[in-house]
């Protein structure tokens, strides 16, 4: 069998699963009900802000007459500033995502697909445009269905990945899914081009609580998903202390750069509901601007 | 301690454990895979110990262990192996056969059949022989027919006699011996063990058994001592002594108990009884409780009775004169062994005494004499003696007097006085039918005065003993029950010097006057006839002695001092005044514990049970290995929930823990005092409980729908544990092979019984046993049933109440109608109340009701509420069934309300006082 042919099943297999996502994903975005997010200042827009008092220099026209012919003085009509902004997803479709540390957890890619999903439904309507790598950011639900189908198709043979930065739009916001167990220096180079264009946003970390606590015991050969990497101990149980203190320091040292380039950093469990995930991404996003 | 195998060659595969060794080392355990992303979080981490890439040494010695033990256990391992001899001699089993066996004997038949099953096997001839039966030929017959033989062996209650053996087993062949002995020294063992030693070898097979046993009690101190001795045991120990009698009522039991205690070392304590005289004379036996054998027996006759005597003088005494008084060789004489009243005939009457003496009384009132004739018709031994009072009375002069034996000439007469040529008189020789015959009569004895006798027809039968010149000296009339004895001469030394000798003690004593604490001797013997009226047998239980001739007196003298024999079984020998009492341990008998020479073959019990360790083997090596599993799991880091689950597992294979039953007997409690509870007794058969439950449901069921009583559901009730007092009426299904409640739960059930429960035994054997009581159930009742308080019995009379509490029933049917039903007797005075059917029986709702209808088969319904068993044919056995639970309503209103309905009766009594 061709790789092709492997692919094309394995898509389609993904499609098939991905009307159930994206359903899934439109429920979960249902329960943060925010509406359209006004920018909470004055600027273009649909809906009334405010009215002030008219300085010199305003323009006529732009003076409320109807509020002005209630009183003496002069009121201006000032409307919401809204703008939308362009959102640049990335969900690491690297091979480690495929882990699940128990047969009731749903994989870290399904979680994180899930997640970006929601979040992009949160995002359009709100009216942003949403775009993923290779895509341009668009807004409308049309743009849904594309992304989708985008992350249906995304698959990697890597075992670890790194963010790709090519759909970045200067001064946009970018959220990077993915678990970050890999090399960190592919993060790291992202991060310095997204700050060099203005771009902010969030690093979204999504573990399996396995990886979290190591409970493994006796002679173990450890084998990464891609089958590239391996490690062989006798006793599994004595690496814990230890892997455990990596897996903290590579924590701190994301929390780290994030901070330094004015990102958000957060790590999210496959055993947590994602809903608490979602509104911190979204409250992440939201605060940035 | 040794061990011996059934296959020794597999052991060499023992060998194969070294190369095991080094194959296991060689081969970890396998490592599993895991594909896990944080991997890239391991790379570089190296294991600080790496030793487990060969197998942990203690897995390879759990390994090497169970493969061991598993070889081993294939090799089939024996504990103890009994050596098998290889002769081919005939066998001769010898039983020493004595009471001091009792105790164990179940284990010395189970090895004697041992013995003949394995020489059924070597084909080799067998004798079994019990050294306690006469002596006779030793004939060798082939083992399978001593088979049956040794299994109906019992053990006798004497010794075994060896003397008369010798001869017959030293000409009995060449052979070799196994001799079962019963641990006790006689007299003759060495010889007997030598000359079987020179004809084969000669095992002997001693279990080491603790002997306790009792000697005849001594009354002393004003207290029974009975003297406990003991063999085979040195450690401190404490035993009861039970002294058993007849009640009031003629019910044997438990009159006294008193506790002594062996310090360590001891061989001979004594148990001390301080008893008021009633309940003294009415001691028959004398047990320690816990032993089954005879020696553990004691029987008593009269030498512990204590005769109440009293002592009637005429009340004008010349005084002063002390060794004149009438009654002072009396009161010499009958001090010692009996309690002494005195005082006027009206002041010892009520005292009921069993002997009343009249010394020299002629006159008595018209109230004495009535009452005196009164007493003696219920058994009262009137003891009359003659003197000058009487002889100048006219007492007894013209017709018989029914006070005194025989009619009295005026005056009597005076041999060899100082006016007179006569010598006096000496004694003949007693009569064959007299009470003193047998006695020996000093020749210095002699009569100078004494009252005669008028002749009479009767005069030669009456009289007991006879001066030498024919004429009476002691005269004796039965009246009644009792009697009449008139001595012809004075109490006291005045009208011959007969109270002065010993044979005056003597015939006191054989006319029941006195009774001595010593031991009989040939001289109170000698001379009659002793019937045995019980005899004991080696369990120490009585048996029947209808079918035993009498005894001689001087056999019985004989036996008495050197122990019971096959000729004179122990047990109580009755004359014509006296009962003797002849122990299996006379007073001077010492128990020693036997020596064997050294060289002799010694087997105990412990060390001859032969025992297969294959089975312990392999279930340790099979544990093992399953614990292997486990080790290799957790090694291998597989120990997770699979760990948990075994875990859990074994948890639950773990017997409940002892609050759970706490609890539960607490909600036992709570169950059966919600309501009124029905209870069974759980006899240990799931059929009979089973059906014993669908019963009471059953007759629960009909209580529910005919009266205002409705029982809750049943409860099998345990007699040894669980508490009775919560249920009014416990049904006590019978089973042949019923096991006997223990001391606890006999005075549990005792207790229940005295404070208004009431037990229905069923014996369910109405189809073929009627009321004889020869059925196995029957039989299991009857021992159940002796040691509970139970009060005499009688069939169910017509007018119980039990006939008329709720339905008038005079049938009472269970699955069989024709078996019969007890209940305690009505008091024999009960008359009957007027105007009714009925007599007065107002008090006493009995405690138990017997019978064998098999009622809860006719009551049991299933879950369904459909009859489980039939009863009877057609509509007759509907009508059959219908009238067992009338029985049933009946019978739990009775528990439930008593004589309630008895009381009836007194109802038009009470409305006439009403009306007033």
């Amino acid at each position: 069998m061709t790789e092709t042919t492997d692919l094309r099943a394995r898509a389609e297999a993904l499609g098939g699963t991905l009307p159930p996502l994206l359903a899934e994903a439109e429920h979960l975005a249902a329960t943060v009900l925010l509406g359209e997010h006004g920018r909470r200042r004055a600027g273009t827009g649909d809906d009334f802000w405010q009215y002030r008092a008219a300085h010199p220099g305003d323009a006529m026209r732009a003076i409320d007459w109807r509020r002005s012919a209630r009183s003496d003085s002069q009121f201006v009509r000032e409307r919401e500033w809204q703008a939308a902004q362009s959102v640049m997803l990335w969900v690491d479709p690297s091979r480690s995502m495929a882990f699940s540390g128990s047969r009731d957890r749903a994989t870290k890619s399904d979680r994180a697909r899930l997640l970006a999903l929601a979040l992009a439904v949160l995002l359009l309507r709100g009216g942003e445009r949403v775009g993923i790598a290779g895509q341009a950011p668009r807004s409308g639900k049309a743009q849904l269905l594309r992304l989708v189908e985008a992350f249906g198709l995304e698959t990697a043979t890597a075992d670890y990945g790194s963010p790709a930065e090519d759909g970045l739009v200067s001064h946009g916001r970018a959220v990077f899914v993915s678990d970050f167990l890999g090399d960190l220096a592919g993060v790291e180079a992202s991060l310095a081009r997204a700050a060099d264009r203005g771009v902010k946003g969030v690093l979204l970390q999504v573990l399996d609580p396995a990886e979290e606590e190591f409970p493994f015991d006796g002679r173990t050969v450890f084998i990464s998903m891609g089958g590239t990497l391996s490690h062989e101990t006798q006793q599994a149980g004595d690496l814990r202390g230890r892997y455990l203190a990596r897996l903290a320091e590579r924590k701190a040292r994301l929390a780290d750069l994030a901070q330094l380039s004015g990102w958000l950093y957060h790590t999210h469990h496959t055993g947590q509901p994602a809903q608490s995930a979602l509104l911190w991404a979204y409250r992440a996003l939201e605060g940035g601007r | 301690m040794s061990v011996a195998f059934a296959l020794p060659m597999l052991l060499w595969g023992l060998l194969a454990l070294p190369v095991l060794w080094l194959l296991l080392r060689a081969i970890p355990p396998a490592p599993i895979r895991r594909r896990f992303p944080g991997v890239a979080l391991l790379l570089g981490l190296r294991d600080e110990d790496r030793q487990a890439d060969k197998t942990p040494w203690w897995l390879l010695v759990l390994r090497m262990l169970a493969i061991g033990l598993a070889i081993i256990g294939f090799a089939g391992p024996v504990l103890n192996p009994t050596p098998h001899p290889n002769s081919s001699k005939p066998l001769l089993i010898l039983f020493d056969g004595g009471w001091a066996e009792a105790a164990d004997w179940g284990k010395r038949i189970t090895h004697a059949s041992d013995l003949i099953a394995q020489a059924s096997r070597d084909g080799r001839p067998v004798a079994v022989l019990r050294l306690t039966d006469p002596a006779q030929p030793v004939a060798f017959q082939a083992a399978d027919a001593s088979v049956g033989r040794v299994s109906a062996l019992q053990p006798e209650p004497w010794f075994p006699d060896y003397a008369a053996w010798l001869k017959v087993l030293a000409a009995a062949g060449a052979h070799d011996t196994t001799w079962l002995t019963d641990g006790v020294a006689h007299p003759g063992r060495a010889a007997l063990l030598a000359a079987l030693a020179s004809q084969g070898a000669v095992t002997v097979f001693a279990t080491g058994h603790p002997v306790l046993a009792l000697r005849p009690p001594v009354f002393a101190e004003g207290a029974v001592q009975v003297p406990v001795l003991r063999l085979n045991s040195t450690t401190a120990q404490e035993v009861e002594v039970v002294a058993k009698g007849p009640d009031p009522s003629g019910t044997v039991r438990d009159l006294a108990t008193a506790k002594a205690s062996f310090a360590a070392g001891d061989a001979e304590i004594k148990a001390n009884l301080t008893l008021p005289p009633e309940l003294r004379n009415r001691i028959t036996r004398f047990e320690l409780s816990g032993q089954h054998s005879a020696g553990a027996v004691s029987l008593t006759d009269d030498s512990l009775k204590r005769r109440k005597v009293a002592l009637v003088a005429d009340g004008s005494d010349r005084e002063g004169l002390q060794l004149l008084s009438p009654t002072h060789y009396l009161r010499q004489a009958l001090q010692p062994m009996a309690e002494l009243i005195e005082g006027g005939i009206s002041d010892v009457l009520p005292a009921n005494p069993d002997v009343i003496v009249l010394a020299d009384v002629a006159h008595l009132t018209a109230t004495e004499s009535d009452g005196l004739q009164e007493w003696v018709k219920k058994g009262g031994l009137l003891l009359r003696f003659a003197g000058p009072r009487l002889a100048a009375s006219d007492v007894g002069r013209t017709e018989e007097d029914p006070l005194m034996p025989v009619r009295l000439r005026e005056g009597g007469r005076t041999v060899g006085g100082a006016m007179s040529w006569d010598e006096p008189k000496r004694l003949a020789p007693f009569p064959e039918d007299s009470p003193f015959h047998g006695l020996d009569i000093p020749g210095d004895v002699t009569v100078t005065s004494q009252v005669l006798a008028q002749p009479d027809p009767e005069l030669g039968s009456r009289t007991i003993a006879a001066l030498a010149d024919g004429t009476p000296l002691v005269t004796r009339k039965i009246a009644g029950q009792g009697q009449v004895v008139l001595f012809h001469v004075t109490a006291n030394a005045e009208w011959s010097n007969l109270p002065l000798s010993g044979l005056y003690v003597q015939m006191l004593e054989r006319l029941a006057v006195s009774t001595r604490a010593a031991l009989p001797e040939l001289a109170d013997l000698a001379g009659q006839t002793w019937v045995p009226k019980r005899l004991l047998d080696a369990y120490g239980s009585e048996a029947k002695a209808d079918a035993v001739a009498g005894v001689a007196g001087k056999d019985l003298a004989a036996a008495l001092q050197d122990g019971p024999g096959p000729a004179l079984p122990p047990g109580l020998y009755a004359g014509a005044d006296r009962q003797v009492a002849l122990n299996v341990l006379g007073a001077k008998v010492e128990l020693k514990p036997e020596s064997w020479p050294a060289g002799t073959t010694i087997e105990g019990l412990v060390a001859t049970t032969e025992q297969s360790l294959k089975g312990p083997a392999l279930a340790t090596a099979l544990l093992l290995l399953s614990l292997d599993i486990l080790a290799a799991l957790l090694v291998g880091g597989r120990l997770g929930r699979i760990g948990a689950a075994v875990v859990v597992g074994l948890a639950l294979l773990m017997p409940a823990p002892d609050r759970a039953q706490a609890q539960t007997a607490d909600d036992r409690a709570i169950a059966a005092t919600a309501g009124v509870v029905l209870a069974y007794v759980q006899t240990g058969d799931a059929t009979v409980d089973a059906v014993s439950k669908a019963g009471l449901i059953g007759l629960g069921d009909q209580l529910t729908n005919r009266t205002a009583v409705e029982p809750l559901a049943p409860i099998g009730v345990d007699v040894e544990t669980d508490e009775l007092a919560f249920f009014p009426f416990l049904y006590w299904p019978l089973i042949a092979n019923a096991p006997l409640p223990s001391a606890a739960a006999y005075t549990k059930l005792n207790r229940y019984l005295r404070t208004g429960g009431m037990i229905l035994f069923d014996t369910r054997d109405g189809d073929i046993a009627g009321a004889a009581g020869t059925s196995p159930e029957a039989q299991a009742l009857q021992r159940i049933a002796s040691g509970l308080d139970i009060p005499p019995l009688e069939p169910l009379p017509e007018d119980h109440v039990l006939t008329r509490t709720f339905y008038l029933l005079q049938s009472f049917p269970g699955r069989y109608a024709d078996g019969g039903l007890w209940v305690e007797a009505a008091p024999p005075d009960a008359v009957k109340a007027e105007g009714m059917p009925f007599r007065n029986l107002n008090d006493g709702v009995t405690p138990v009701v017997i019978g064998g209808n098999d009622w809860a088969s006719a009551w049991a319904v299933d879950d369904n509420g459909m009859m489980m068993f039939p009863v009877g044919r057609g509509s007759a056995g509907d009508q059959q069934r219908e009238y067992s639970y009338r029985f049933g309503v009946n019978l739990i209103m009775y528990v439930l309300t008593g004589n309630y309905k008895s009381d009836q009766v007194h109802v038009p009594a009470l409305l006439e006082r009403l009306g007033k």
